[in-house]
């Protein structure tokens, strides 16, 4: 440990400039002390988190009492007690429904990119040598291009009479054996049977990347020699990442699953620009970040949007709980 | 590497991870392909898989539906580049206090900053659009870029690259020599973090690039709209200019591939790093 700062020796130390050692000519007082500069210095984070971040959600826990019309300025705020969270919880069907859609969402796109992201990440890790960088690139890069650009792009390629998707699906169709895995006519991808599907996808493909860079990350991390011990040993690639992999990453899959709960379950740009900011048809794509949006910033009642943010947040909380006893710690 | 016989397992899974590459680029193709052509050629059978020569005209129809396309463009340039001078001095700046002074309550307050990531910002999203509507910032580009000056990803990043880089001797050296403590940081410590610097910035910039709900929130007029916001509003009802779409589209990607292209390794190491070391 270092020594801690002694307070007043620095407040004499001399403020001349650098080269001039002029004796004890001029002793002034640095004008940022050594005591006070690392308060200093980190002050504006906490300036701006008190102003931007915690001012907002705890005039969010009390907007959340009241109901509110904005137009009509503060004076006009009503203080309701838990009305607003027992109209979101019993006759908001559309609540319920976004909820469902997007615990939906959150399972058919997050699952997959953990099943795939675990076996990917350990062949980038064992089987590709100087490609590793190019290859682990190209996975990773859906992740770092905006959503609203490539959400866009891929309405394109979902369109249902000349989108991409449609034109290579039922291609596949037409391949001997597999073929009738796939469909013979255009999807309608704009169907509520098939929107969740649309959304899951490109969910998938945006982050599948990311998590297979993360355990990448982690099996980097595992020394070599244990792999080597178990090829001499005659342990095949598979029983290798089944025995020494899998249970060396469980911190790191903990980890990337909670990161992937937390951002699934307030999924909004993607089925936002996915679905032309309307949900879809019969609302199959509206996820509850976005019910929150339209009830805030459509329907104009704040109180109740408000209610909508915390049992989200709720629920968010909820869920990593659950993970966390799932996969946390225990052994 | 580990194995290296080629057994048709190998191949298959090579072939495997071919297919999902082809996959992860594919959309990037066509918004590429989409972006030069018209709008029958996309909609015929088939599509078009190779490039055209009509990006010209949907630029020129992008620029009938989005007057102000250039200067969505300049806000987005103008708000990016602030949040990311503004988080590179702020964060180093709280990094360095992090990682190099002992104060009272330094674990702790390390810990708040960290906490404040567990926030999920949509909780904050609905009182937000108020405070800046009270401070009469709506419309203001400085609604973007000034309550996400100083994140605690960067303050991490930095106190971490700080810590490693820079030895203590050198702070007292260079307070013996009558270095006042902020010209410690700005003289000494600023040139030589240049790495994390660079990290921390490109990742910054990225982020604001492709910010979308903030401006959607806090932006009401088109001709301050972020490129995300323009196009998105290229949505509306009616036939959809789907060529001039994808070219708003690759203008708004191409800066960001540029980007992944010359530093990629820096940019996945960065953004990995608060998860690794955690």
């Amino acid at each position: 440990m270092h020594a801690r700062a002694t307070p007043n020796q620095p407040e004499a130390a001399t403020a001349a400039q650098p080269p001039r050692r002029a004796p004890a000519a001029r002793v002034r007082r640095q004008w940022l002390p050594r005591r006070w500069a690392p308060y200093v210095f980190i002050s504006p984070f906490f300036i701006l988190f008190a102003v931007f971040g915690l001012f907002p959600l705890l005039f969010s826990i009390y907007l959340s009492f009241h109901r509110w019309d904005p137009a009509e300025g503060l004076a006009a705020m009503r203080f309701v007690a838990f009305e607003n969270y027992l109209y979101v919880l019993q006759d908001d069907d559309w609540f319920r429904h976004s909820i469902f859609n997007t615990l939906w969402l959150a399972l058919v796109s997050g699952l997959p990119q953990h099943l795939v992201a675990l076996p990917l990440a350990f062949f980038f890790h064992s089987a590709l040598g100087r490609w590793r960088n190019a290859v682990v690139g190209v996975y990773f890069l859906p992740f770092i291009t905006s959503t609203v650009a490539i959400s866009l792009v891929f309405s394109t390629l979902f369109s249902r009479d000349f989108g991409m998707v449609n034109v290579m699906l039922t291609s596949l169709h037409q391949v001997p054996v597999l073929g009738w895995l796939f469909p013979s006519a255009n999807i309608d991808w704009s169907q509520p049977g098939y929107t969740k599907w649309m959304i899951a996808f490109v969910v998938w493909w945006r982050y599948v990347g990311w998590n297979a860079v993360l355990y990448l990350s982690a099996m980097q991390t595992i020394p070599r020699d244990l792999y080597e011990a178990a090829t001499i040993d005659g342990a095949k690639p598979w029983q290798q990442f089944r025995h020494i992999t899998l249970p060396l990453l469980k911190p790191m899959i903990f980890f990337a699953v909670t990161l992937t709960i937390i951002g699934n379950l307030q999924l909004f740009e993607e089925p936002f620009i996915l679905t032309g900011g309307t949900g879809g048809i019969g609302q199959a794509g509206k996820t509850a970040a976005m019910h929150m949006y339209g009830t805030a910033f459509v329907d104009g009642d704040f109180g109740t949007a408000s209610a909508i943010a915390w049992l989200l947040f709720l629920l968010i909380g909820a869920a990593t709980w659950a993970n966390n006893r799932l996969l946390g710690k225990r052994d | 590497m580990l194995v290296t016989a080629l057994t048709p397992q190998r191949l298959i899974a090579y072939a495997i991870v071919a297919i999902g590459a082809v996959l992860m680029l594919g959309p990037f193709y066509f918004m590429f392909v989409f972006a030069t052509h018209t709008n029958r050629e996309i909609l015929s059978m088939p599509p078009p898989l190779w490039f055209g020569s009509a990006f010209l005209d949907n630029l020129d129809q992008l620029l009938r539906s989005l007057p102000h396309f250039w200067k969505n463009v300049g806000w987005s340039v103008y708000v990016a580049l602030m949040s990311t001078v503004l988080n590179l001095f702020f964060c180093s700046l709280a990094g360095f206090a992090f990682a190099m002074y002992d104060f009272k309550w330094r674990e702790g307050l390390f810990a708040m900053v960290m906490a404040t990531m567990l926030l999920p910002s949509f909780v904050g999203m609905i009182p937000t659009a108020l405070t800046m509507s009270w401070l009469e910032w709506m419309n203001q580009p400085r609604a973007l870029y000034v309550p996400g000056a100083v994140g605690a990803l960067g303050i991490f990043m930095m106190r971490q690259y700080i810590e490693s880089a820079i030895p203590r001797e050198l702070i007292d050296a260079a307070r013996i020599d009558g270095c006042g403590e902020f010209a410690i940081y700005w003289r000494v410590v600023l040139p030589l973090i240049g790495p994390a610097l660079g990290t921390l910035g490109l990742i910054t910039f990225i982020g604001s690039w492709n910010n979308f709900i903030g401006p959607l929130i806090v932006i009401r007029d088109m001709e301050m709209y972020t490129v995300p916001l323009a196009l998105r509003s290229l949505q509306g009802t009616g036939q959809i200019p789907w060529g001039a779409i994808s070219a708003g589209s690759a203008i708004a990607v191409l800066p960001l591939l540029v980007l992944f292209m010359l530093a990629s390794r820096r940019l996945i190491e960065g953004l990995t790093a608060g998860a690794v070391k955690a």
